[in-house]
């Protein structure tokens, strides 16, 4: 069975590109009444190839703002971001886009479009024939537990959890190998949440993508992170590691903070037959930590 | 009373139906002079009102045009291009347009102004081109509006087109000019009826294609 992923993995894995910022900034410029915000200053990070990275940080910390960067939805003020060391600023910014999956907060669908038409708007603006994008949206839709029946069905006549999958769907029809995911499942319960979480780690196994993930949940980040960067304001990285290495050894206050080690949630590792588990102060696991023994 | 028995007699008559002052053919002369000073307001307002959607540039024109167009005396307009391009069909459709003008251009725009920022915001993020982007997501969902647009305008145009034998160019209004002068009542009254009926004609037809479009969009209104 392993081998068989791996298989498969090493099939539909070509390539899977890095990340880079460089000393990126973004102000957004005022109005007249209001003055202009400094969203991210100064931030340089490395995504590596083929990592589940997640940037986690309170509200306002400028994570959108970086994700937004590497699709060429939001242009750098100054610095740059590097996709496998090119430079996007040269890229044509509808091309890029059409390589990149996008995954956003509120699903984003076109409501006047069924969910199998959603899921095959890339290939479609790729010039896939009608036939063939749907029979790929199909694929997809098993992919992210989707039944077939929900197919014909426009956005409004979907559940928050099933719009969000076929969000996911969508972003992952033209087999990008870079996915940038925006707190994809914060409208969604916690029971479908941890479900959608699971697929989010079986598909970035399975395809061996670069997934760049934006959450303000530190137990989301924890879930899901080969590398968690957490972010203060403006985009300063307080720390970037793996999660055991956040919760053993917190750089500062701010992050011990923000990881909840010192006000009363003392979330703390216990090692349960192999499996590291993320507790609560209450003994309660809440999480499991993913890594690379994983 | 009488008179609306009379009006209807006037209508039932075969000698006022046919021939170059008949019915038909100012009832004909109507329905062009609506459909071609619509269709001139819609060549010019659908692409103006999608730019400035699209780009949101220009909005203030926007708001000029239609508060222009609530203070715009009909007849004075009318009255003023016949002055400079002399009688005939050119002023009376020149004026139409510009009256229907300001609807479509409304119409068009708001159909696109009212569709929620991050709809665009993902349509773009999927690497829709800026005309992908419009003839795909804002034009369809800008359909309704764009409808009720068009059609506040043509029962405007259908109302004034009546002052068009004003200026000597025929239509229902003849009719109507005809029998003021001659102090025929159920004559006038008659071109009413008849520029009623075509009015409520062109309600159904787009009653019809607002029905069409929403039918697309049922599931849309169920958020
Ligand atoms: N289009 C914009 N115009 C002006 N200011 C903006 C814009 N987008 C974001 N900002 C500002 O930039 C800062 C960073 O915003 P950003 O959306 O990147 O934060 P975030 O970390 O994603 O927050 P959240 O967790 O609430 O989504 C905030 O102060 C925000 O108000
Ligand atoms: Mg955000």
């Amino acid at each position: 069975m392993a081998a068989d992923i791996s298989a498969a993995k090493a099939q539909h894995a070509p390539h899977a590109p890095s990340v880079r910022f460089e000393h990126l900034t973004k102000t957004y410029p005022g109005g007249s009444r209001r003055p202009a915000t400094i969203a991210v200053e100064d931030v340089t990070l490395s995504i590596p190839a083929g990592s589940l990275t997640v940037l986690v940080g309170s509200s306002g910390s400028g994570k959108t703002t970086l994700l937004r960067t590497v699709n060429r939805m939001v242009t750098p003020t100054s610095g740059r971001v590097l996709i496998d060391d090119n430079d996007i600023a040269g890229l044509d910014a509808v091309k890029l886009r059409r390589t990149i999956g996008y995954v956003m907060q509120e699903s984003g669908l076109l409501p006047h479009r069924k969910a199998i038409d959603n899921i095959a708007t890339v290939p479609r603006l790729n010039g896939v024939k009608k036939a063939p994008a749907h029979e790929r949206a199909y694929e997809l839709m098993d992919l992210v537990g989707l039944d077939h029946q929900l197919a014909a069905r426009y956005p409004a006549e979907l559940s928050g959890g099933q719009q969000q999958r076929v969000g996911v769907a969508r972003a992952l029809a033209a087999s990008p190998r870079l996915l940038l995911m925006d707190e994809p499942f914060g409208a969604v319960d916690p029971i479908v949440r941890a479900d959608l979480q699971r697929e989010v780690r079986r598909l970035q196994y399975q395809l061996g993508i670069t997934i760049l993930f934006v959450t303000h949940d530190i137990a989301e980040a924890l879930t899901l992170g080969d590398k968690i960067v957490v972010l203060a304001q403006k985009g300063r990285i307080a720390q970037e590691g793996t999660g055991a290495e956040l919760l053993t050894h917190p750089a500062d206050d701010f992050v011990a903070n923000f990881l909840g080690l010192d006000a009363g949630r003392g979330l703390h590792l216990m090692n349960s037959d192999g499996v590291q588990l993320v507790m609560d102060a209450d003994e309660r696991p809440i999480g499991r930590l993913s890594g690379p023994g994983r | 009373m009488n008179y609306f028995v009379e009006a209807f007699a006037w209508i039932a008559d075969p000698a006022h139906r046919t021939g170059p002052d008949g019915i038909w053919t100012r009832l004909g002369q109507h329905l062009a002079y609506t459909l071609i000073a619509t269709g001139a307001a819609a060549l010019i307002g659908i692409p103006l009102g999608y730019w400035i959607g699209h780009t949101g540039r220009g909005k203030g024109l926007i708001v000029g045009a239609t508060g222009a167009a609530r203070a715009l005396p009909t007849l004075g307009v009318l009255t003023l291009i016949a002055l400079f391009t002399g009688v005939g069909v050119g002023a009376p459709l020149a004026a139409l347009s510009v009256l229907a003008l300001p609807s479509v251009l409304a119409g068009a725009y708001a159909g696109l102004e009212a569709i929620p920022a991050p709809t665009i915001d993902a349509a773009r993020a999927q690497g829709m081109s800026e005309w992908q982007l419009l003839s795909r997501v804002e034009i369809p969902l800008g359909l309704p509006h764009l409808i009720g647009g068009l059609r506040s305008a043509t029962l405007q145009v259908v109302a004034t087109a009546t002052l068009v034998a004003y200026v000597g160019g025929g239509g229902l209004g003849r009719f109507l000019f005809l029998g003021l002068k001659t102090q025929d009542y159920p004559q006038m009254l008659a071109a009413s009826f008849l520029a009623v009926a075509l009015a409520i004609a062109g309600e159904i037809c787009f009653a019809v294609l607002a029905r069409i479009a929403g039918r697309r969009h049922h599931a849309l209104s169920n958020r």
